[in-house]
């Protein structure tokens, strides 16, 4: 079975470590934050300059200063800091964040992504992803592995254009968590009951395959 | 003799000088921490051919969007322009043009403008549309782009509180890029909530010294919420 967009955030909160600095993009890796296991602590950077955010306020609580990157409105968590978006940017560019998530069109074998544009479609702009492609320690991209009519965001070279390039480590799609390194996706874990055929067949480019692949366990 | 007394009494004070084609830098992120007053004095002078850079183009009606009406904007040079359909349509048209520029290069194009750093190195946007055409070269390895930093003819600031001399402090995310656009104007104009007596903010709270403020003005804030989102949890409590 493919995973919902929640099961998909509950298996990315299962590579938060103990003491890490994450940056989560907009959407599902937002998600994740709600399946934070018990036994770790982790601190949530939002790029408009806020490390530390807490959950989403009450009626009470919300004030029009206190918002997040997606510009909804937000609370800070005990131990939080608030700067400017130099700063911000400064402990992301200089590598300080340990985990960025975020979402994706496409990622090819050699872990450049696209996840800004789509010419003559979408000209919104890349906010903070370029950055934080470049500068974190660790990122994982999240996305549905085919689009809607099949075909495969997994690819051997991207198509649209870059946001960033030989930066992708891991990709979590709703069929399988993959590593990429050496120029291929190394599938490691799939979905449960999902086939590595199945997976197979909607991975584009090169896909290196364990002899056992384990099931995601939740 | 004015001395150390930067606040002025009108929005026409505040942003005199102001003329066709000049580059305004402006605070805010979002509709959060941005000079609404200052904007809206813009709008007044109906001032065009404007280079306004800004992390984002406010909405359709509110914030920078505004100055889309009657076409002031030429150029646009922000990171994330999404929530704007006047925007798209204009763009489309070809009678506005945006440098999509990444977050933190943005960022950072203010605050080395502001302390005299004509540009930089950066990993951000190396093998992108963004590096085209830029200036590479390899430290340790890695690949960077020369990025070029930003001033302005004016920047626009949004502050929670200030003194007469300019110092002042921001109050939450509504700092965000306040202080890098605050160094990097030729004329920084201050929008805040609130003139208090010198001495009252601590010298050691200060976000944004003085130095870098010519105007300041009390405003009138709406403070309009792009995405009010109100915790589910709280609802079932």
């Amino acid at each position: 079975m493919s995973l919902s967009r929640e099961q998909i955030a509950m298996r990315v909160a299962q590579e938060f470590g103990d003491g890490h600095y994450i940056n989560l993009g907009i959407g599902i890796p937002t998600l994740a934050a709600n399946y934070v296991a018990d036994d770790i602590e982790v601190m949530l950077q939002s790029e408009n300059g806020l490390l530390g955010m807490g959950p989403y306020p009450t009626e009470e609580q919300v004030d029009a200063d206190m918002i997040n990157a997606g510009k909804e409105t937000v609370t800070a968590a005990t131990g939080a800091s608030i700067f400017n978006s130099a700063e911000s940017f400064a402990m992301i560019r200089g590598g300080h964040v340990d985990l960025t998530v975020l979402g994706a069109f496409e990622v090819d074998s050699n872990g450049s992504i696209a996840s800004w544009m789509i010419p003559g479609k979408l000209i919104k702009g890349m906010g903070g992803a370029m950055d934080l492609v470049a500068g974190a320690q660790n990122i994982i991209v999240t996305m549905t592995h085919a689009d809607k009519y099949g075909n495969s965001k997994l690819l051997e070279q991207c198509t649209l254009p870059l946001t960033g390039v030989n930066c992708i480590n891991k990709i979590i799609t709703n069929l399988a968590v993959l590593e990429v390194k050496g120029g291929a996706f190394h599938l490691i874990e799939r979905a449960p009951g999902v086939t590595v055929d199945e997976i197979r067949t909607k991975t584009a480019g090169k896909l290196v395959v364990a002899e056992n692949v384990p099931e995601m366990m939740f | 003799m004015a001395g150390f007394n930067k606040v002025v009494g009108s929005y026409e004070a505040a942003m005199a000088g102001l003329r066709d084609n000049m580059t305004v830098i402006a605070g805010g992120f979002g509709l959060c921490g941005i000079p609404e007053g200052l904007i809206t004095q813009i709008k007044m002078m109906n001032t065009k051919g404007l280079t306004v850079v800004s992390n984002n183009c406010g909405v359709d009606g509110f914030g920078l969007g505004i100055l889309l009406e009657e076409k002031q904007i030429k150029k646009m040079v922000s990171s994330y322009v999404g929530e704007n359909a006047l925007f798209e349509q204009q763009l489309l048209n070809g009678e506005l043009e945006v440098e999509l520029t990444p977050q933190g290069t943005l960022a950072e194009k203010m605050r080395a403008g502001g302390a005299g750093i004509p540009a930089f190195y950066t990993a951000t946007g190396f093998g992108t549309p963004v590096g085209e055409g830029k200036e590479t070269r390899k430290f340790n390895g890695r690949d960077y782009i020369l990025e070029e930093s930003i001033t302005g003819d004016f920047a626009i600031v949004k502050a929670y509180k200030a003194d007469r001399y300019g110092n002042c402090i921001y109050r939450h995310t509504a700092q965000n890029f306040n202080p890098m656009a605050a160094t990097a104007g030729k004329i920084t104009v201050l929008e805040v909530e609130e003139i208090v007596e010198p001495g009252e903010l601590s010298p050691s709270e200060i976000h944004t010294p003085g130095i870098y403020v010519d105007r300041i003005i009390v405003g009138n804030f709406e403070k309009r919420i792009e995405r009010k989102i109100i915790s589910s949890a709280s609802s079932n409590q």
